[in-house]
């Protein structure tokens, strides 16, 4: 099968792109960031998603199926190239799926889409409303992202969409919300509260996307790994040193004093948890993750020690 | 994370390990409780239920001993000393001892060291999503249908029943769960409420603040009963009309009134108006 996978260069994208490849898929990665080392088998153009030249690869190629994994996640990015990367971005993949042949469309979204709040449910499910928006302010265009793929599940009916949301990935590659909020020697944690942190595994990621291009998913499904666990026991296995502050400190001390960089939304997700229900995901696809959270935790541990 | 390790008493943290939860090597069950938590709070409230309020159980036999089931109680006292005392009869007086999960008011998540507090030991926000999917877990669900204008009795109304709220109701019959009515008797002594601070409450973001006689809202070292009555079952899909709803949650409110009334009457106290 010839698969896209758009936002190939990252680390999480090169996994991706690895099991298909080893899968026996032809691959074609778009990304403007070089992947250096990319395996022969993937065909790389490094071409923004938005730009005529990628049309052009949709046209000549023509991709059966396309991974699309160019969202910027990473919040400190400026807000306006997010809106432009996240959103003009989630619409081409979606135009020219639909209007050059694509069979199967596949959205990799983050489960941060429900927020976090006092009063929400622990196990979100699918049709639970995109609280994000309300909560943490600064996510709202990955969860518009999110909503604009949906809407392509009725406005081509002929195209196979399958939105994810996945938790947060953890692993080797130190990539991710989580991993970066981990890197440190220290771990602020808002005094007081202790949430639940749902994550997976990289390669549990690969294969979880993989699983959905097998199957032809169509529609909106969460994607996890092993039960959560409360961020303070997260922060102890890893071997970092939780740093609590009262919230007014916590919000005047983000990205000083060596602490991670967040936005002021960042912290409801520090106060409150955000956990998903996957069964409908496992149920529809069979996939089962490979790695526990010892797993998650010990290899991101390896390959990211506790800063001297 | 907890600043502040309270202690454990060893026979608890053993009977910790006998509550038959889904455990992760961690000590935690895919709700984030934890059995670490959970030895802390039955070593404390241990110690309040055998020597501060010298609890009296009843009938504990009749809570099924695995499977979902309900517990639903009244309230009295200002604070819920005695959902805290259901939940610790619950983890002494059964066999397999139980963890009851009650259905928390929304404030108390927005607390400090009180919301973590509640989530390890499974303590969870009054949702109905979440009260769903933990009795398809087949948990044991503990809900007071009075809510916080129960907790909100005056002395003179301890005795007494409120208004039940029917969500209960549909849940159970959704689920197929079945009810054990319960009759917590004491509260009300306990803290003897003259008054409810709205304004205070409001400053603090809870509901009111009580005022007992006394002035602090410390509970007085009186003794408390649990009666557990006889478990029932409502058959339906929780869809139906609200007179039918209404007919199932007053025959659990009777249930209640009338254990609470010949508990009363046996120990020669004149029950309350309304007690049917």
């Amino acid at each position: 099968m010839r698969v896209m996978v758009t936002g190939v260069s990252s680390p999480i994208a090169r996994l991706v792109a690895s099991e298909l490849l080893a899968r026996g898929h032809e691959i074609i990665g778009l990304d403007r960031r070089a992947w250096e080392g990319a395996p022969a088998g993937v065909e790389m153009h490094a071409v923004d998603i938005r730009k005529r030249a990628a049309e052009d690869l949709f046209r000549k190629w023509r991709p059966q199926c396309v991974v699309h994994m160019a969202t910027v996640t990473h919040l400190v990015a400026a807000t306006e190239e997010r809106y432009r990367i996240n959103l003009g971005g989630t619409r081409a993949v979606f135009e020219h799926a639909g209007a050059y042949g694509v069979e199967h469309v596949v959205f990799v979204g983050r489960h941060t889409y429900y927020g976090a709040g006092a009063d929400h449910p622990l196990y979100h499910h699918e049709d639970d409303p995109p609280m994000a928006v309300s909560t943490f302010p600064e996510l709202a265009d990955l969860v518009a992202a999110d909503l604009y793929a949906c809407q392509s599940l009725w406005r081509f009916p002929a195209l196979a969409t399958s939105v994810l949301r996945l938790v947060y990935a953890l692993g080797p590659t130190g990539h991710g919300t989580l991993a970066s909020f981990l890197k440190g020697r220290y771990v602020p944690v808002v005094a007081g509260f202790d949430p639940l942190f749902q994550f997976m595994h990289e390669a549990d990621v690969a294969g979880a996307i993989c699983a959905s291009l097998d199957q032809r998913l169509r529609g909106v499904f969460n994607v996890a790994g092993p039960s959560p666990l409360p961020l303070s026991v997260i922060v102890k296995e890893a071997g970092r040193r939780a740093i609590p502050l009262p919230e007014v400190a916590f919000q005047l001390m983000r990205g000083r004093f060596g602490l991670p960089r967040l936005p002021p939304g960042a912290v409801q997700h520090v106060k409150f948890p955000v956990v998903i229900d996957d069964g409908a995901f496992r149920k529809a696809t069979g996939w089962a993750h490979a790695h526990d959270e010892d797993d998650c935790i010990a290899s991101f541990t390896r390959a990211f020690p506790r800063p001297a | 994370m907890s600043f502040v390790r309270l202690p454990i008493d060893p026979v608890v943290r053993a009977r910790v390990d006998r509550v038959e939860l889904p455990w992760n090597r961690l000590g935690l069950d895919p709700y984030g409780v934890s059995k670490v938590h959970l030895a802390e709070m039955f070593t404390a409230f241990g110690w309040l239920y055998r020597h501060y309020f010298r609890v009296r159980c009843f009938g504990a036999e009749r809570v099924p001993p695995r499977g979902r089931a309900m517990l639903i109680g009244n309230h009295s006292g200002g604070v819920a000393i005695d959902g805290a005392m259901l939940i610790t009869s619950a983890f002494y007086e059964l066999d397999p001892p139980r963890l009851a999960q009650g259905m928390v008011e929304k404030f108390m998540a927005r607390v400090p060291f009180i919301s973590e507090r509640q989530a390890r030991t499974g303590q969870f926000t009054g949702l109905p999503e979440t009260a769903e999917r933990l009795l398809r877990d087949e948990r044991l669900l503990m809900v007071f249908p009075e809510g916080a204008r129960g907790t909100a009795k005056l002395f003179w109304e301890r005795h007494s029943l409120v208004d039940f709220g029917t969500g209960f109701m549909r849940l159970a019959m959704k689920t197929r769960t079945p009810i054990v009515p319960v009759a917590i008797l004491g509260g009300g002594e306990a803290l003897p409420t003259v008054a409810n601070s709205r304004a205070l409450g409001q400053l603090l973001g809870a509901p009111y603040v009580p005022i007992p006689a006394y002035l602090l809202p410390v509970p007085l070292p009186v003794r408390m009963e649990v009666h557990y009555g006889e478990p029932m079952t409502f058959d339906g899909s929780g869809t139906e009309e609200d007179e039918t709803i209404q007919a199932h949650v007053d025959a659990v409110k009777r249930a209640i009134s009338t254990m609470l009334r010949e508990r009363l009457r046996a120990l020669g106290r004149e029950p309350a108006e309304g007690l049917s």
